[in-house]
């Protein structure tokens, strides 16, 4: 294979690896714009869904198309339960409690599914729902998976710019993230944007957790710490609190990881990525699609 | 007046707390791997109050602590061994040195990444935390000796309770002094309100990096001396979650409190390495649901730290 067919084949594999963090990625951003708030917990949502599915495929062989639907109904579930029983508490108290408190729920949820009882530590192979076929495109090959990411992905991003764009509860979203205190003098109500926020952040990891899962099909309590972190880097990168920001940062970061990996090693593509993030936080803090340079 | 008369009460306290536990470790009163979770306990003290001075006086919110504790710890073992020291003597000056290592690479990168606030810098020092992480997972490609994600052997056990008790009540006594100075005014002015603060004139960039600096010495000196008392290290113990202890301790001490940090500590390392000898093993797993559950109820309950004084917000 020629150098050209090689890269424009890690582009691909990166893409694959970025929709996923574009996904998690939306769930960070969007809350972080209503709440200001980095959701530690956000990356264990994504894990949640990754072994709901797991069980949905492994233990009752439900067809694909309903382990999406449920799987998004159930961390939905959880996204709406931690906000109201960890965060709301804390809606007036000092941000570092509430960066704290997502901390905890964070290990919490890690290390409750964690128990034997439970879903054990170990690592856990998870069944694909259908064998791997790679499509031969002259200069590279595309995956049957590659091509289910992008289009799940593609549907949820368009769902997604429908609902914030086109309907009331989008705009209501908007506004709250622009500015609480007005946004609740116009009748908003604060607290069931905020819970749908979460719904939505979550249903969307949710998804970004089967699709991991799929395309690496190996899965764990603590898969869910580095994408995690890694799509909220890339939220920042494209500018925190912006929806196209989120997406275009997750591809950017997906490819840049899959890069380092083909050509420097596979143990520095963490390194990498958090050297991005010490850059965008020193030269454009607001990042790639912030207008406004916000005081961090 | 008062200062002086607390610090002979807490001279003469600290001496005795060390003849008892001095007794205890020359009769042979609790066993060796209790002896070593009691030095254990010290150093983990000594590194909280580090981590106490950046967050809980000055309010600069780190993740990243354990990195300088493990910046501390490999370069203790590395000149350890390469020097061959095994005596308390020889072995002060490097600990001295540990600390300034941790202390200059605290300086360097808290130049850029204190200007960050609140959620950007714990995202910030978390990325520093993994930073650090991967380098020690490959750093065999660049020393051999330092053994990468195989771990350090070898390292010679010189970490006695002279050392660690001699240090430890030495680094009370200058925090509690820095802590009533000017700088230590400076700083908890700079926790409750940087704005105020710059606008009576302190310069604030300058002294959150001092404070910043200061822990990560403390916490560099932690590390050397954990180091040559377990004489083996992996990245794997400088990892995010260590850091979260940290920060755990800091938390339920009090921010701001320099002896519920201590208390905190041998509360922390009785509660998670006395635990393991009592409970079984099934039951053992079960701390780590309950610490984040604790967690998230003193936030609700009393978000400024679980001994520290109730206060208006």
């Amino acid at each position: 294979m020629d150098i050209l067919g090689y890269v424009l084949q890690q582009g691909i594999n990166g893409l694959q690896l970025g929709a996923v963090y574009a996904l998690i990625a939306l769930g960070y951003t969007m809350v972080y714009g209503v709440l200001r708030l980095i959701n530690f917990a956000h990356g264990d949502i994504f894990m949640l869904g990754a072994f709901v599915a797991y069980f949905l495929i492994a233990k009752f062989g439900i067809p694909i198309y309903l382990v999406f639907i449920i799987t998004m109904l159930a961390c939905a579930i959880a996204g709406y339960l931690i906000e109201k029983i960890a965060y709301k508490p804390l809606r007036d108290a000092p941000k570092i409690s509430l960066l704290i408190t997502a901390v905890g729920v964070s290990l919490f949820l890690e290390y409750f599914l964690s128990l034997n009882a439970i879903f054990t530590p170990n690592y856990i192979a998870f069944p694909r729902p259908f064998d791997v076929k790679g499509y031969d495109l002259a200069v590279f090959t595309i995956t049957n998976v590659q091509v289910l990411i992008f289009i799940i992905t593609f549907i949820s991003l368009f769902l997604l710019y429908l609902l914030i764009y086109r309907t009331n509860y989008g705009r209501a979203m908007r506004a709250v993230s622009h500015d609480k205190e007005t946004a609740a003098l116009m009748g908003i109500g604060i607290d069931g944007i905020i819970s749908f926020t979460f719904i939505v952040g979550a249903s969307l990891a949710g998804v970004g957790g089967i699709l991991y899962s799929i395309a690496y099909p190996q899965i764990n309590v603590f898969m869910g710490i580095m994408p995690g972190i890694k799509s909220f880097i890339a939220a920042v990168l494209g500018g925190i609190g912006i929806i196209h920001g989120a997406v275009i940062g997750g591809l950017i970061i997906g490819i840049c990881e899959v890069f380092v990996s083909a050509f420097l090693s596979s143990t520095f593509r963490d390194g990498v990525i958090f050297i991005i993030l010490f850059g965008v936080l020193l030269f454009k803090p607001s990042g790639i699609f912030g207008k406004r340079i916000e005081k961090v | 007046m008062r200062f002086f008369r607390e610090s002979w009460i807490f001279l003469i306290v600290s001496v005795s707390i060390y003849i008892i536990l001095k007794a205890f470790f020359a009769f042979n009163v609790i066993s060796p791997y209790i002896q070593q979770i009691c030095l254990y306990a010290v150093i983990v003290a000594l590194t909280s109050l580090g981590l106490n001075v950046i967050y809980g006086y000055t309010g600069q919110f780190s993740l990243g602590h354990a990195a300088f504790y493990g910046i501390g710890a490999y370069t203790s073992a590395y000149l350890t061994k390469v020097l061959s020291i095994d005596g308390v003597i020889p072995f002060i000056p490097v600990l001295v040195f540990c600390g300034l290592v941790s202390g200059l690479v605290g300086y360097l990168i808290g130049i850029p990444i204190l200007r960050l606030r609140d959620d950007f810098l714990a995202i910030a020092t978390l990325g520093f935390g993994t930073l650090v992480r991967v380098f020690l997972d490959n750093s065999d490609k660049f020393a051999e000796s330092l053994g990468g994600s195989r771990g350090f052997v070898g390292i010679p056990r010189i970490t006695n309770l002279e050392l660690v008790f001699f240090f430890l009540i030495f680094v009370i006594i200058i925090t509690r002094n820095l802590i009533h100075s000017r700088y230590g005014l400076f700083w908890r002015c700079i926790k409750d309100d940087e704005l105020a603060a710059t606008s009576v004139g302190i310069n604030t960039a300058n002294m959150k990096l001092m404070a910043f600096t200061y822990g990560c010495m403390l916490a560099g000196i932690g590390g050397a001396l954990y180091a040559n008392l377990y004489s083996f290290l992996h990245p794997s113990n400088f990892d995010i979650l260590r850091s979260i202890d940290f920060l755990i301790i800091v938390i339920i001490g009090g921010m701001g409190s320099i002896m519920g940090t201590i208390y905190a500590s041998i509360i922390w390392v009785g509660f998670i390495e006395g635990l393991r000898i009592v409970l079984p093993a099934q039951v053992l797993d079960m701390r780590w649901v309950v610490i984040p559950i604790l967690l998230i109820a003193l936030m609700i309950w009393r978000p400024y730290g679980l001994m520290s004084k109730r206060r208006k917000v």
